[in-house]
């Protein structure tokens, strides 16, 4: 029953979805743009009622659903029953489309600053987007079948998925991948009722902020789970999949700040709109690469060609039609006020093209393999000696533009530059100097990345200077918190690949290793049982000068699916992490790997730190809006 | 500067970039693309010595041996043409054995493969495309009747 639920509500919230794509080509005024609104919260409301009806199936473990049968177990702890709702193909294609559609409601529900016209024009670019992904759902992906006769027991879940992280990483994620389809709209709208201009970009502002933030999260979220799960000891792969919510963050970041100057200058228009668009385009294009199940990964799960079609010709079809929109209408769309090249603008635009190249070379890398065996059936793979060697020079330059961008003033930069900049640059050298004579063989990349990260942690609160703080805007605190948290993680990143140190061994109990400044003693090996899995624990007994704690790293072993893990034992210092992998047990010992990974937490931190400083700005914009309002009403 | 002519230098500046990007990722990809290999490629010595690249197939049932430092092993893997060593230090993931595919990273040396990485497919029931057809579809088929 509650199936069937679930299934009609979709059904419903589809033909909701064509009635408000066809209202924009209806009559216009009042009763028009109220209907648009009703119609788009309905929408949300519904999937939320399927989205539901799928985590009561999971949670009660129905197995007559095939998607339950086939991805459920009863002996799972209810976390990974919950989270396991999207831990499959069709439930996280229903996620989301449930955040589609409640980001479509919540732009019907919030969204006051722009015309109506151009609301109901929106509105039906978002209805078109929910149109064709509710269809992938209905016709190819529905989470709703029935199994007859029912399996007595579920096949489980990918105990690689097992984790509190399924519950945080993948909505968190979607939020800010599909969050990002309001911009799209909104810029669809603008574009269709030929409105492209400050407001606009003010009213974008919020939605392209919240989804930026939520992307930050969750990619920094995934990239520690990756790190503590796989035990690898790596926290970013170049993997396609992470590529694929990467490119995103990219687009994102980049219209972020070029939202800005259209919304305090408004200049850089038809960019900006090119950008919202393009922001959207690449979350189609990871969630093709990621569901279409073209990669490897932990992410794509089983596979059926067809589908993979299906999400290629969404994309062609609604990437087309807005580049066949924004071609149309470039040319009506309007000039902005004319800047000096040293300026804000200038830097924006600098720091536009920068993460723009990026984009494109990581989109080429991501790419290229897929298009070759297409193509010629050439099999090759593009991984970390491509991506670090081209994109990282970049982000480098990027980041020591930092030093300065946000010292400019909008328009034209008539202060003096230097005495503010040279401070940082000398730090940098200072670093860069202390780093050769130290740290003789590290790589360059890391050497630099250290010293520009380290010169941007005070080169990043200069923006400060010389204002008041109290009546400094939440955005501009924002944006400095931001910049220090690229900084703060530049330094993690550089500090991990520059000082890691590895212990690989066989030891006995009763064994001692040491891995930099540690001493790691193994005191014993015990087996330990969880709720659906066993597990030999290796007791590791660590210390450096100080006191003795204990790690207890494991290799277990799920029942269903019937498959090996390794828990890795994390030792968190104030200046980094031991990080430590038990393997197989041989005739003379057990496998040991441990890492000593300097400052690694920083990397997660600065991410952190970025987000946050993304919701300062955030909070800082919406207050604004609504003293701004109330002051309009009086 | 007139907002017209500013604005043209800005779409210039755009298509620069991109064209930069393009030419960038052709110069990044020409000898840094690791390219995929079958044992039975290398085995007919299509791979150069010394170069990144991936080896995939099947581990050869009975083949893993333990070196006497206890963590670096040695294995075969084929695909049913040819067979090519391969020689590992570190801990092995969590689905690899002997029978089941997998995907090594690193370079020949003479006749061994040295892999600096091992990949193998991440959930029980999934086969990597790129281990090629006959022999996925071969191990999908054993699973599918096992």
């Amino acid at each position: 029953m509650i199936a069937e639920i679930g299934l009609s509500a979709l059904w419903l919230a589809s033909s909701l979805a064509l009635l408000q794509l066809l209202l924009a080509l209806g009559v216009g005024g009042q009763p028009t743009a109220k209907a648009a609104r009703g119609l788009a919260l309905a929408q949300g409301v519904l999937t939320f009622l399927s989205f539901a009806a799928l985590i009561i199936l999971f949670l009660r473990t129905d197995l007559s659903v095939e998607l339950v049968a086939a991805n459920s177990h009863s002996a799972k702890p209810w976390l990974y029953k919950f989270a396991g709702a999207w831990g499959n193909h069709e439930g996280s294609m229903l996620l989301w489309v449930t955040v589609l559609s409640l980001s479509g409601g919540a732009l019907a529900l919030f969204e006051r600053r722009v015309g109506e016209k151009m609301l109901v024009a929106s509105l039906a670019a978002q209805a078109a987007l929910g149109l064709g992904f509710y269809a992938f759902l209905l016709f190819s992906s529905n989470p709703f079948a029935r199994l007859n006769p029912a399996p007595l027991e579920g096949r489980g879940l990918n105990p690689l998925l097992q984790d509190p992280g399924l519950a945080f990483h993948p909505p968190t994620l979607y939020l800010g991948y599909v969050g990002l389809s309001v911009a799209f709209s909104l810029a669809v709208g603008a574009m269709l009722t030929r409105q492209v201009d400050a407001p606009l970009a003010r009213a974008m502002r919020p939605w392209v902020l919240g989804s930026w933030i939520f992307l930050t999260l969750g990619i920094t979220a995934g990239s520690y789970w990756a790190y503590y799960e796989l035990g690898w000891g790596g926290w970013w792969f170049w993997d396609p999949v992470e590529n694929a919510s990467l490119m995103p963050w990219l687009a994102a970041t980049a219209l972020l700040h070029s939202v800005n100057v259209l919304a305090a200058r408004g200049g850089l228009r038809s960019w900006t709109m090119m950008l919202a668009v393009v922001a959207f385009s690449m979350s189609m294009v990871g969630t093709f690469l990621v569901r279409s199940g073209i990669l490897t990964s932990v992410h794509s799960f089983a596979v059926d060609p067809q589908r993979g079609t299906f999400i290629l010709a969404l994309l062609a079809i609604y990437v087309g039609a807005a580049l066949a929109l924004f071609a149309s209408r470039a040319a009506t769309i309007k000039e902005g006020a004319p800047f000096e090249p040293v300026s804000r603008e200038g830097a924006l635009v600098v720091n536009n093209l920068l993460l723009s190249v990026i984009l494109g070379v990581v989109f080429v890398g991501t790419l290229y393999p897929i298009v070759a065996e297409a193509l010629s059936g050439e099999k090759l793979s593009v991984g970390p000696p491509y991506f670090n060697a081209v994109a990282g020079p970049l982000a480098l330059i990027l980041v020591a533009l930092l030093f300065i961008g946000p010292l400019l003033r909008w328009r034209r930069h008539g202060r003096p530059l230097a005495k503010w900049v040279m401070p940082s640059v000398l730090i940098a050298i200072g670093v860069l100097i202390a780093s050769f004579v130290l740290a003789p063989s590290i790589s360059l990349l890391s050497r630099l990345g250290l010293a520009l990260g380290v010169a941007l942690l005070p080169a990043s609160i200069l923006p400060l200077f010389g204002r008041s703080l109290k009546r400094t805007p939440l955005a501009v605190w924002g944006m400095v918190v931001a910049h220090l948290g690229v900084g703060v993680a530049l330094i993690g990143m550089a500090s991990d690949s520059a000082f890691t140190k590895e212990k690989l061994a066989v030891a006995k109990p009763g064994d001692k290793l040491t891995v930099g400044p540690w001493l790691v003693e193994l005191s014993g090996v015990a087996p330990v049982a969880g709720p659906n899995w066993t597990a030999v624990e290796a007791h590791l007994r660590v210390s450096r000068g100080g006191g003795t704690e204990t790690l207890r790293p494991q290799a277990r072993v799920f029942t269903s699916p019937m498959t090996e893990t390794t828990e890795s034992a994390i030792l968190t210092a104030w200046n980094g992490q031991l990080y430590a992998v038990v393997g197989r047990q041989l005739d003379d010992g057990w496998q040991l790997r441990l890492w000593w990974k300097p400052f690694v937490t920083l990397i997660w931190l600065g991410g952190a730190l970025i987000a946050l400083g993304g919701l300062i700005a955030l909070l800082g914009r919406l207050w604004r809006e609504r003293t701004r309002q109330a002051e309009a009403d009086e | 500067m007139k907002p017209k002519h500013q604005r043209l230098l800005l779409a210039l500046m755009a298509i620069a970039a991109v064209l930069a990007a393009v030419l960038l990722a052709m110069w990044g990809l020409k000898d840094r693309a690791a390219y995929f290999f079958t044992p039975q490629e290398i085995a007919i010595g299509k791979a150069e010595q010394g170069r990144a690249i991936r080896l995939g197939g099947m581990v050869e049932k009975g083949s893993i041996r333990q070196l006497s430092d206890g963590v670096t092993i040695e294995f075969v893997v084929t695909d049913g043409e040819g067979r090519i060593t391969v020689r590992y230090r570190g801990i092995t993931p969590d689905l690899f054995k002997e029978g089941s595919g997998v995907v090594a990273e690193g370079r020949m040396q003479d006749k061994t493969f040295i892999a600096n990485a091992i990949l193998a497919k991440h959930d029980e029931r999934y086969m990597p495309p790129q281990l090629g057809n006959q022999a996925a579809e071969h191990a999908v088929q054993k699973t599918l009747t096992k």
